[in-house]
């Protein structure tokens, strides 16, 4: 009689590239992404933007993801970069402030703790050559004063009234630096939300991991609100015009 | 105390000769001795009280809670030894924050219940250790579903729509039977908590004491909390006057028999 052959599962068998032996090694490229976070500080508190896209590589993906969320009272953490890294960084940020509120000292986080600790982790998992692939976006209002901060995967942090995460680093920023920066002060909401949207258009006509589905978030002293998914006008119709660019 | 000297109340591994272990037994008398702690659950939510006996004017109001949050969701008032308290309010913590971290979800009060009335158990086990001198409330609000749970120093854990431990236990108990929980509010709920725990004050035994509120309930939405400073003080109100007029309402039920 001839014998069966079975095959193990590919679940159960360790991949080759997996071995018990030599060096550590660590995840060194992400892959489920986010693009860029666009933010900036106005008359009223902060106002943000994210799309909704997680890219599987160039691959849309997840196309229903909110990667803006609100920490403790009165703080909104934008990202861009990997979701997995995203998804842990929530769970710590989560499980630090039930661990403030079990403490029951009338405390609470502020947004400049929140954004001193993340940067802290990042820079952390940096040194451990193992690090977050993450941008976040840190924002809050503190007795009457608007925050806004940025921390990298190395740990590289900076304050500014107008930050730009990937992409928008090079689109949106440029726009914000002529439009919001020198009038933080004076900006509506309205003129803030024209200008976001505008940075949010360019970024969708020029960004291959962007979405045309977004929200926006705002913290103001009345605390966090983050908006329901929404689509912006486009117009393609100068898109036949348009050579070059490898097509 | 028939059972000093005999020998059997020297281990918590040794039973007596007719199969008790003293040695929960005089856990169990360490709570009895504690200041109060209730627990009721109504309709729409839990609430816990406690008396918490000051042995000093010194010690700055509100400090030394007895009344703990485990988790955002979960109430944690005891009655006995506090260092044995913010031992297992500590694993408390520990379980309902890897338990999240496992599945993602609040841990249900019966899993809490059931884990910190076996970690408990453990501690009546070994003669190397010894049981927690604490009778447990937990005091939970899963999926807008109000839950109360005891935990007492044997390991027992029982779900109560009511319950008492402390110093004033009986009288507490006969109290709460009294109630109608299922149609009491919340906010009445509290107020009838800090009736009880001045009601079974005893303030020849012990002079000093601070009444701790706590509540889980749709207005606190569903996480444990202290009571609103407000609700406090008309509670305390109502407990003071309430305290006088319920005797006299228990005289005249003796002229009526």
């Amino acid at each position: 009689m001839d014998s069966i052959t079975l095959k193990v599962p590919h679940t159960t068998e360790r991949p080759a590239e997996i071995t018990n032996y030599g060096p550590t090694t660590h995840i060194s490229q992400p892959s489920v992404t986010g693009t860029s976070v666009v933010a900036f500080k106005y008359k009223d508190g902060i106002i943000m933007a994210t799309d909704c896209l997680a890219s599987y590589g160039s691959m849309a993906r997840f196309r229903n993801e909110t990667r803006m969320i609100s920490v403790g009272n009165n703080t909104l953490v934008g990202m861009s970069g990997d979701t997995g890294d995203f998804q842990h960084m929530k769970h710590t940020l989560e499980n630090l402030l039930t661990h403030e509120y079990d403490m029951d000292d009338g405390q609470n986080m502020g947004t400049r703790s929140i954004y001193k600790y993340i940067s802290n982790i990042m820079y952390g998992r940096r040194s451990k050559i193992d690090p977050l692939w993450n941008s976040y976006v840190v924002a809050g209002v503190e007795n009457g004063e608007s925050f806004l901060g940025f921390v990298d995967y190395y740990g590289t942090t900076y304050q500014s009234p107008t930050i730009a995460t990937g992409f928008g680093a090079y689109l949106a920023q440029p726009i914000l630096r002529k439009y919001v920066e020198g009038h933080e002060d004076e900006l509506t909401e309205e003129e803030a939300v024209r200008i976001l949207d505008d940075c949010m258009r360019v970024l969708y006509y020029r960004d291959g991991r962007s979405f045309n589905k977004l929200r926006r978030a705002k913290v103001t002293a009345e605390g966090v609100e983050i908006s329901e998914p929404y689509p912006l006008d486009t117009n393609w119709t100068i898109a036949n015009y348009v050579v070059g660019y490898g097509s | 105390m028939t059972s000093i000297g005999t020998g059997y109340d020297l281990s918590v591994s040794t039973y007596s000769p007719d199969g008790r272990v003293f040695q929960v037994e005089y856990a169990q008398k360490a709570v009895d001795n504690s200041g109060t702690a209730i627990g009721l659950r109504v309709k729409d939510g839990v609430v816990l009280a406690v008396e918490k006996i000051k042995h000093s004017r010194l010690l700055v109001p509100n400090s030394n809670k007895r009344i703990m949050t485990a988790g955002k969701h979960i109430g944690f008032a005891s009655a006995g030894w506090m260092s044995d308290t913010r031992h297992l309010v500590k694993r408390a913590r520990d379980e309902a924050r890897h338990y999240y971290g496992t599945y993602k979800t609040e841990i249900p009060a019966k899993i809490i219940a059931e884990r910190m009335g076996m970690y408990v158990q453990a501690y009546t086990l070994y003669s190397a250790v010894r049981p927690f001198g604490v009778s447990t409330l937990l005091a939970t609000m899963d999926n807008n579903d109000p839950q109360l749970y005891m935990i007492e120093p044997s390991g027992q854990y029982m779900g109560y729509r009511g319950c008492a431990a402390g110093k004033g236990k009986q009288a507490a108990k006969t109290e709460i039977e009294k109630l109608d929980l299922d149609s009491l509010s919340v906010r009445d709920a509290v107020k009838e908590a800090a009736r009880i725990i001045y009601s079974v004050h005893d303030s020849t035994k012990d002079k000093l004491f601070e009444l701790e509120l706590s509540w889980v309930c749709a207005e606190s939405n569903g996480v444990h909390t202290h009571v609103p400073q407000d609700l406090f003080d008309e509670a305390v109100e109502y407990a003071e006057n309430a305290d006088n007029s319920d005797d006299e309402g228990d005289e005249e039920m003796e002229d009526d028999e």
